[in-house]
């Protein structure tokens, strides 16, 4: 069997790779582009992880099976001869993430045979997706920090390449290259982490640090510098996940293709930050872990304060991931990681549907509109939509499906993980006090029940503003269809416990536990045997909270977008600055453009001025004193030296012309003069 | 190890083939283009023949450095011996060739560049014949500081490049070609003064023993410098840790740091690239910089290891604001030649930490970067070559939507550009991480503050990409047509490298690494 999981991940990793490359040199002369190629590799892929998914976890045990392969050997150096391994790690926590991220690929791949029909670069199209899903696999399948940091900007090219995909549009390249230099920001920081640890355990590799820091090793002996390390890791997740304060990216990456944003910004890439939360677990301090927690409830608060607002139907999906997303991190902050682990999982499934059934209303909005010849109506704005019901039957159903798991509702998958947190935080705090964090995740918790349905009833319900505008529309056609059937069985609870009122007692909780703490004890947060304790002491007060607040903000929503009940203007007149702030995505991106970029741009400026003006000024200048030097020198040479030369020569010609005269050649004058020499001398001396 | 065909020395053979080929190109008659064109691309392409074979047989586990038997391909015969001079005594400088694990790589980047320079330059229209036969004298100048083993040597091949890169500047370049020339070479000129007068001091200070007749003579053997023992006593460069010895340090230290260039020494650099024509760029940047810091390396380290300990951390300061500053000038260019040349220095910065950090991880870090900038730098040289050729254009601003019009030259571009950026996958990423994991090392706030360059990076990077690949294709360019299969063949040697020592950079880093790590053991563990 470890033979065999070795060779499974390798083609797992490699054949989406080999489906990039072909695609890029030969996918315009294969037939169809080669679309089926594509799709058809990841389908390979899936039916291969779900053999070993299955094949893991039917055996029951939570061993993790590791393969090594050095890549760079450095001898002599401060660590002696030191081994660079890349490598694989295999436990239940990588064949679940592998399962996810191959599934939601191939329904994506299915997904966009139809979406992107006739798109000009088609087969680039597909080429991407491969590269995205080889880096992505990569990610998951790591032993080492190393190969973690390599394949995670990867996926940040790939996605880089994605959002950029109709690079045509000033936006899109814009929102391509924030993402990318916003993920960069939190990846320096993951860098000069991984080098703290590197330097002082010189490897990469996860198991050999934690074992290092098991036996009392810590990077620099010092408390701070390994709590450092976990913060400063942690900002690569910051980053990739969205988190406050980097979340700003998400959003605007929505300009790429919708299934896309399924794929990469919704279901797998951003939740990498999360499966690296998971994976450097063992190591993390409960500073750390607080800090963490922290940061994942300011990033759901904020980021579904901000949906409430929104228009744009992928920028209410886009800030409910963000949301999600701060769940999940603030999960694995309490201690909460199973919980946590698998909101990831549920979420992947119902957000990749939501975000595909996003994808099918607008394709079928837009070629609506297409038909009318109308190019003027946002095909995005769901203030243009309302009425679709009838016309989109199974997006609609499957729709619905997917809002009901994201709210929280029993009998969902999105039930199961959210109410496990929510118990999670309640638990936390009865050990360790932060009660802020539950009563931030239970707000957010209804909060995201009323913008759900807030945007499914706009979307769906009601009457068409103009009938006639949306009187092409149609159902999208079925290799969009039933990627969505797909998701919407997947966001029951049936595939991850058969008790629909808890996950506790399924399959996906005895599979993943919460792995070992590393450290030095008085660094540990709480054990999981007591977290888990309060956990299932305050279950059942956090289930009837939870369903209470989910039905409470489905029923505002109803109230207040079905029945009309009372007007959603004057709601959010009555809020007023609140919702103005909220509305304006509370001012980050203006924030940030004025401060990072405006400030970046400042200095630039001022860096060339000084380099062309005080740097070269100072080399011109001194090349100027040389040659103003050597044009003195000059003037002196000319006119001093020269001058005396000259002088004595125009001297000497003066002297000349008067003695000249003396020669007059006749020889009575010459006797003259010789007797009047005589004579002056006789004088002088006698 | 030894090699030879003919009787003469594999490095001979590499060092003066360019030699031949500058004779041969003044007997052809300078009408005939072709054929000096040919010879030319000829004569550095077997140069290249011959960096392999020497990467076959180069002996990997062999020190060099220091002594003489650690060198390989050596050649050492007497050049010029003066007998009984009064005063200086016997004066003896020898042709002594050879290389290790420091060298070695940068042998193979002169003929690789040297080469990819050649087939770039059939695009010279202007005295062909004079162009080529400059060029060869350049890439034989190159190749001599990077084979030379006698400091007098070394100095005269520092110099006769500087010749032909004057007028490969001055009369080949851009409107300010003149302006660009002068200043590159009183920069360089002002350097090699500093530099020379060093090698007398040194000269002066050393003398080692005839193994024949005992007798006490003067040397300008590199190796003899490194010996303590060798030094005179009382002679000027005597001792450890002597005022002497740091003045003289810095005097070299300044010459190199003008080639590299290190920040405050580099603004010819920017002035040199954009008025150089693009082949002359791509050896600039691709070499011509290494030089600076394989001097240090060659020369400072092993020669002053007290006072390479001494400025070690001013060093990596330098190195570090140089990083940052390159990247924050890179941002505020607008021609994209001048945006590459800043990049240069910042990418340089990077070599400049990593070997300052004087452990064996930065040293091969820092050397590896030079190989990979070389080949970085020459991609994206020829890139702003590709519609500079076409359009007479290079301003940031001129350019757009390439992407949709020029798809292979784009994808090149995009390697190169990421490649530059530290995209892991592609080799700028692995020299990168050892530079810094080796300074992290050594000194851990000044590497945590250079990291901080990278984002800067990024920011020049995709800004470039966006500014001129992505967007519309605007009218004036709707005619341009993609690369020709001259210039596929300058790209893909390179795009190849730039891959596969990304993907596996072992080959590479065993090359150098046990000459290296002995550099480094030398310089932290004195033989005083």
């Amino acid at each position: 069997m470890e033979q065999s999981m070795l060779h499974l991940s390798l083609l797992i990793l490699f054949i989406p790779l080999a489906g990039f490359l072909i695609l890029v040199f030969f996918g315009k002369k294969l037939p169809r582009q080669g679309d089926w190629l594509g799709t058809s590799l990841i389908g390979i892929t899936l039916l291969m992880a779900l053999y070993m998914l299955i094949s893991k976890i039917s055996s029951m045990s939570t061993e993790t099976l590791t393969y090594s392969a050095s890549w760079v050997i450095l001898r002599n150096s401060s660590f002696g001869a030191t081994s660079i391994d890349l490598g694989f790690m295999i436990d239940n926590l990588t064949v679940v993430m592998l399962v996810v991220v191959m599934l939601v690929s191939f329904l994506v791949h299915l997904f966009s045979i139809g979406y992107m029909k006739g798109d000009a670069r088609y087969s680039r199209y597909f080429a991407y997706l491969g590269l995205f899903t080889f880096s992505m696999t990569g990610i998951v399948l790591t032993h080492n920090l190393l190969m973690m940091y390599i394949f995670w900007e990867l996926v940040g090219v790939s996605s880089y390449l994605l959002i950029g995909f109709w690079y045509e549009k000033k936006s899109a390249t814009n929102a391509a290259s924030k993402a990318f230099i916003v993920n960069r920001i939190g990846d320096a920081g993951m860098f000069i982490g991984i080098m703290i640890l590197f330097i002082h355990f010189s490897t990469f590799t996860f198991e050999p640090i934690f074992s290092g820091l098991a036996a009392g090793d810590l990077p620099f002996q010092s408390t701070a510098w390994l709590t450092a390390a976990g913060i400063l890791i942690f900002c690569g997740a910051v980053g990739k996940s969205a988190q406050f304060p980097l979340h700003v990216w998400l959003p605007d990456a929505m300009e790429g293709p919708t299934p896309v944003s399924a794929l990469i910004h919704a279901a797998t890439m951003v939740a990498a930050g999360v499966y690296l939360i998971a994976r450097m677990f063992p190591m993390l301090t409960a500073e750390a872990l607080i800090v963490i927690a922290y940061i994942g409830a300011i990033t759901a608060l904020i980021a579904a304060t901000i949906a409430l607002t929104q228009y744009d139907i992928k920028k209410v999906l886009a800030y409910s991931t963000i949301s999600q997303l701060g769940f999940m991190v603030m999960a694995l902050g309490l201690g909460a990681f199973a919980a946590g682990f698998m909101h990831l999982v549920t979420h992947a499934a119902f957000k990749a549907g939501l975000f595909l059934g996003a994808g099918s209303v607008i394709f079928a909005m837009h070629n609506a509109l297409h038909k009318k010849n109308d190019h003027h109506t946002d095909a995005q704005d769901i203030r243009n939509m309302g009425g679709l019901k009838s016309r989109m039957p199974v997006t609609y159903w499957t729709f619905l499906i997917f809002t009901l798991a994201i709210a929280g509702v029993p009998l969902t998958s999105g039930f199961l993980s959210k109410d496990e947190i929510l118990a999670g935080t309640l638990a936390f705090s009865s050990l360790n006090g932060h009660y802020l964090l539950p009563i931030i995740a239970f707000t957010v918790a209804g909060m995201t029940a009323f913008y759900m349905f807030r945007l499914f009833i706009l979307t769906f319900h009601g009457n068409h503003a103009d009938e006639s505008r949306i009187s092409g529309l149609m159902e999208s056609p079925l290799t969009m269809t039933i990627p969505l059937l797909i998701l919407a069985g997947l966001s029951t609870f049936v595939f991850y416990s058969f008790n629909p009122l808890g996950a506790s007692g399924g399959w996906f909780f005895s599979a993943i536990e919460r792995p070992a703490s590393m450290i030095p004890e008085a660094l540990q947060p709480a054990s999981a045997e007591i977290f888990n304790q309060a956990v299932k002491a305050l279950h059942t007060p956090a289930l009837i909270l939870s369903v209470l607040i989910a039905g409470a903000g489905i029923f505002g929503a109803v109230w207040v977008y079905e029945w009309k009940k009372s007007s959603a203007d004057v709601i959010s007149q009555n809020f007023g600055a609140l919702y103005k702030g909220a509305f304006n995505k509370w001012y980050f991106d203006e924030m940030y453009q004025y401060v990072f970029v405006g400030g970046t741009f400042i200095l630039t400026k001022i860096l060339r001025w000084f380099d062309e003006k005080i740097i070269d000024g100072i080399v011109n200048g001194a090349a100027t004193l040389s040659e103003r030097f050597s044009v003195m020198n000059r003037w002196f040479d000319e006119n001093i030296i020269d001058g005396l030369v000259n002088f004595t020569a125009w001297f000497m010609g003066i002297l000349g012309f008067v003695l000249r005269r003396l020669q007059t050649g006749k020889i009575q004058h010459y006797l003259a003069f010789v007797v009047l020499g005589v004579l002056v001398f006789y004088f002088i001396f006698v | 190890m030894e090699l030879q065909f003919l009787g003469i020395g594999i490095l001979t053979w590499i060092l003066f083939l360019p030699i031949a080929g500058l004779i041969i190109i003044l007997l052809i008659p300078g009408d005939k283009l072709k054929a000096i064109r040919i010879t030319a691309t000829a004569i550095t392409g077997i140069q290249v023949i011959l960096a392999a074979v020497i990467f076959r047989h180069f002996d990997r586990a062999i020190e060099g450095i220091n002594s003489i038997e650690g060198f390989q391909f050596v050649e050492k015969y007497r050049w010029i011996t003066v007998e009984a001079v009064p005063w200086f005594g016997r004066i003896e400088i020898n042709y002594f060739l050879g290389i290790d694990g420091l060298s070695v790589l940068m042998v193979i980047l002169t003929a690789l560049i040297g080469f990819i320079g050649a087939i770039s330059s059939w695009t010279i229209k202007k005295q062909v014949k004079g162009y080529f036969a400059l060029y060869m004298l350049l890439v034989t100048g190159m190749m001599g500081v990077f084979v030379a083993l006698d400091f007098f040597l070394f100095f005269i091949f520092w110099e006769v490049m500087l010749l032909p890169m004057y007028f490969l500047i001055g009369i080949w370049g851009g409107p300010r070609r003149e302006y660009a020339a002068i200043k590159f070479f009183l920069y360089t000129f002002v350097g090699g003064i500093l530099m020379m007068l060093v090698m007398l001091a040194l000269y002066f200070s050393v003398a080692v023993p005839d193994p024949e007749t005992g007798e006490m003579y003067h040397t300008f053997n590199i190796l003899h410098m490194m010996n303590p023992a060798y030094y005179v006593e009382g002679s000027i460069l005597a001792g450890v840790d002597t005022t002497w010895r740091y003045v003289a340090w810095m005097a070299l230290f300044i010459n190199f740091a003008i080639k590299i260039p290190l920040f405050p020494f580099h603004t010819w650099l920017p002035d040199a690239h954009v008025e150089a024509p693009t082949p002359i760029s791509v050896i600039l940047a691709g070499v011509l910089l290494k030089l600076g810091t394989y001097g240090l390396l060659r020369i400072s380290f092993p020669i002053f290891p007290d006072a390479t300990m001494y400025f070690m951390i001013f060093m990596a300061v330098l190195g570090m604001i140089s990083i940052i500053y390159g990247a924050f000038c890179a941002l505020a260019q607008d021609d994209f030649k001048k945006l590459i040349a800043y990049s240069s220095i910042s990418h340089m910065g990077i070599v400049v930490i990593g070997i300052a950090a004087l452990n064996t991880q930065g040293m091969v870090g820092g050397v590896l970067q030079m190989f990979n900038h070389g080949i970085i730098t020459a991609v994206l040289f020829l890139m702003v070559g590709v519609v500079y050729d076409r359009t007479g254009k290079r301003g940031l601003y001129d350019f757009g939507g390439l992407a949709n019009q020029m798809p292979k030259y784009t994808g090149i571009a995009m390697i190169g550009l990421f490649a530059a950026l530290g995209l892991p996958g592609l080799n700028g990423f692995v020299s990168e991480l050892f530079s810094f994991l080796g300074a992290f090392e050594a000194y851990r706030w000044i590497a945590i503050v250079s990291v901080f360059g990278i984002i800067i990076t990024a920011g020049y990077i995709l800004w470039t990409l966006q500014r001129v690949f992505l967007g519309n294709t605007p009218e004036h360019l709707t005619s341009l047509k993609d690369l020709t299969t001259r210039e596929m063949v300058c790209f893909v040697p390179l795009i190849i490298l730039i891959i596969l020592l990304g993907v596996y950079p072992a080959p590479a880093i065993e090359l150098m690494n046990t000459s290296l790590s002995y550099l480094t053991q030398i310089v932290t563990v004195p033989a005083y």
